[in-house]
Parts: C-alpha cells; sequence; structure tokens
C-alpha cells in the first residue's frame, strides 16, 4: 500500500479518467448507469465541467459553466489530451433530483444538494429527519461507488485499451 | 459544513482496526476521551475536539445520544483564535510610537519591533475569544464507512489525527488509487496491475 500523499499525486489521473469515461457513459452508454442504479431515471451533466491538460511541465485548465451551456470547447479540449478534472452532475430518480460536483483528483464531492426534507420540529423527531438526510446521501455515494467499480473492472482489463479508449475517441470526432 | 445543511461537501473514508467490545461503550468513551474543551490557556490559539452533533457546544456523549439507527452521527468541532492584521498592525504601531516616545531616540532597532510584535500578538490572543467551527460526521461503524462534511485538506487531516487518538483506528482516505485499492475486491494480481497504470491518452 502507497503512502496517502504519494498515492493522492501519482494516480490523480485515474479520477479524472473515471470523469471523462463518466461523461462518455452518461452520452453514449446509459445502460452502464442504470445497472448501477435501477431506480436511476437519468443522469446529465450540470452547470460546471472543468478539463485539465498536462504535458511535461505545461498545464491548461478549462472551464465551462452555465445551464445548457455548449459543450463543443470542452470535446475539442479532449481531442487535444485534456481530461475531465470536475464534473456537476444531476442525478434524477422518480420526481426527486440531486445535484453535485465530483472532483477527479479526490472524489470528493462539493455543492451536494438532495431532494428536500422536512425541518426538525422537535428533539423527538430529530433522528427521522437525520436518518432520512443520510439515506439521500447514501443514494448518490452507494450509486457513484458502483460507477467506480465498474470503471476500475474496464480500466484493469486488456479491453481498456483494446476497445474502450477507442470508443471514446470515436465519440469525440464524431461530436464536432 | 452541516449534513443538515442545503448544500454540503462529502469526504469518503474507510475504517481501518477493530474496536474492543462492547463497540458503542468503547466509541462513547473515545469520543469523550477527547471532546472539546474550552480554550482557557492564553497562549494557546486552537483546540480540536469531539463535539455532540444536536449540542455542539455541550459535548455530552453519554448514553447512546450519538447513535442515529446504524449510523453513529457526532462532530468534530475546531476553536481558533484569529487575529484581524490590521488590528494587530495598529496595535503594533501603537506600542512602537509609544517606545520611541518613551525612549527618545528617533528609531527601534530590529529586534526591539520583533518583540513588540510578539508581546502584543500574544496580548491579543489572551484577550480575543475563540471562534468554533463545526463539521458533521456520519460513521457506518458496521460497514466500516465514514462520511465528513467536509473538503479541505487541513481540516482532513485534524480529523485522521484526532480519530487515531481517540479510537486507535485509522482513517483511509477515499481518493482514485484507495477506492480502487480497498473498494473495488480485486485480486492481487490486480493490485499489482493498478499499481503500474499511467494516464490514458484520448486525443487523437
Amino acid at each position: 500500500m502507497l503512502d496517502i500523499a504519494v498515492a493522492y499525486n501519482r494516480f490523480k489521473f485515474l479520477g479524472e479518467e473515471f470523469l471523462t469515461w463518466l461523461w462518455f457513459a452518461i452520452d453514449q452508454d446509459p445502460s452502464i448507469l442504470r445497472k448501477a442504479d435501477p431506480d436511476l431515471s437519468s443522469l446529465e451533466i450540470g452547470n460546471r465541467i472543468v478539463l485539465e491538460k498536462r504535458h511535461e511541465k505545461a498545464f491548461e485548465r478549462m472551464t465551462i459553466k452555465g445551464e445548457n451551456a455548449g459543450l463543443e470547447e470542452a470535446m475539442l479540449a479532449l481531442q487535444k489530451g485534456a481530461l475531465v478534472a470536475e464534473l456537476n452532475l444531476v442525478y434524477r430518480s422518480a420526481e426527486h433530483k440531486w445535484q453535485f460536483t465530483l472532483k477527479g483528483e479526490s472524489l470528493n464531492l462539493s455543492s451536494m444538494k438532495t431532494p428536500k426534507t422536512a425541518a426538525p420540529e422537535s428533539p423527538e423527531n430529530m433522528e427521522g429527519v437525520v436518518l432520512e438526510k443520510i439515506f439521500l446521501y447514501d443514494k448518490i455515494l452507494q450509486f457513484l461507488e458502483k460507477l467506480y467499480k465498474t470503471f476500475i473492472e474496464y480500466r484493469l482489463s486488456d479491453n481498456w485499451q483494446k476497445r474502450h479508449v477507442g470508443l471514446i475517441k470515436k465519440w469525440s470526432r464524431s461530436c464536432l | 459544513m452541516g449534513l443538515l445543511s442545503s448544500s454540503v461537501s462529502i469526504t469518503r473514508y474507510q475504517v481501518q482496526g477493530k474496536l474492543e467490545k462492547p463497540i458503542l461503550e468503547t466509541i462513547a468513551a473515545g469520543l469523550k476521551k477527547k471532546a472539546i474543551s474550552d480554550v482557557d490557556d492564553p497562549t494557546v490559539d486552537k483546540a480540536v475536539g469531539w463535539t455532540s452533533f444536536e449540542k455542539p457546544y455541550q459535548p455530552d456523549f453519554d448514553g447512546s445520544s450519538f447513535v442515529y439507527g446504524n449510523y453513529l452521527v457526532f462532530s468534530l468541532r475546531i476553536d481558533r483564535k484569529t487575529v484581524p492584521p490590521k488590528l494587530l498592525q495598529k496595535h503594533v504601531v501603537i506600542e512602537s510610537d509609544k517606545r520611541l516616545a518613551e525612549s527618545g531616540r528617533p528609531y527601534l532597532s530590529r529586534s526591539e519591533k520583533e518583540r513588540i510584535r510578539d508581546q502584543v500578538t500574544d496580548r491579543l490572543y489572551a484577550t480575543v475569544p475563540a471562534t468554533p467551527n463545526i463539521y458533521d460526521i456520519i460513521w457506518n461503524y458496521e460497514d466500516c464507512i465514514l462520511c465528513f462534511f467536509f473538503n479541505l485538506k487541513a481540516t482532513n487531516e485534524e480529523l485522521e489525527t484526532l480519530f487515531l487518538r481517540s479510537f486507535d483506528l485509522t482513517l483511509i482516505r477515499m481518493i482514485p488509487y484507495t477506492a480502487a485499492h480497498y473498494a473495488s475486491d480485486l485480486k492481487s494480481t490486480e493490485k499489482d496491475i493498478l499499481l503500474e497504470l499511467s494516464r490514458t491518452s484520448f486525443a487523437g
């Protein structure tokens, strides 16, 4: 087992590849997403996507913000060798909506908003409110954990280079 | 920072190690041992400890007050004294002018200036109250998973250190490598492949 600080820097690309693959899956292969969570109605790119390109000592960062923003420039950056560093996602299940940002290098979640829950009215109903909120967080955490497991399974197989990388390249070319 | 907030940040951890039985009593003892205490010492600028989720200013870990269904819910509290730089500057200038007037000299030496700054800093820290920051925690003991409702590295490190000291358990942050290594049920050959991975290029 590697030291955590070494592992963080050495493998941050793995989280960025995960987000890049996730963007591809959302656009091209939503059945993988439903396999990870049968309750999923839809998963969409939200209001922010950040791409980063590292080449030797050069570093470029591109941020696209805004509701329904066009992703052509992000796709172009992908074609030029950038990876997705941050992705804002909208998850829907039945009439409920979650929105959050996932960071590639750390897999941290931020700006997470869950469906509204009732405010605790008294100390007696606090436990119920807390458990409901935990259930709502857990739904997303388990979904992401399963997606990451699927990605790692692909990433460690021979098929990653033989099949998946080619499909992602073909997709990025076809979008422009 | 709070799990009931309308917008939250989450860092996920895997908990490694085993606790002595009865588990809830062991955890309560760990929480009590490292519960937050007020910063009474004027020379101390920070206090770090556990506090109750529902009563963050009156920590109480008696009974099962931190148990919510299958989860343990409590908070990390960090009380920190901060002196605004402009306030410090103001008092340093006032004190320097006073010393100059007393000595009758036109300037102060570098060491005198440093001493004045240190004295003023100590005096201000002794009078300023500590500001509390509260970060909630959900610990699923059975699944060895812990969620910390904050993302900043320095605060995460405070949590990891205090957790180890309180329970003798290690928190492993779920970053891309550890999430693959621990959470994906990899065989040893796959763990070796993981170690050798390098960045994929989708350029082309």
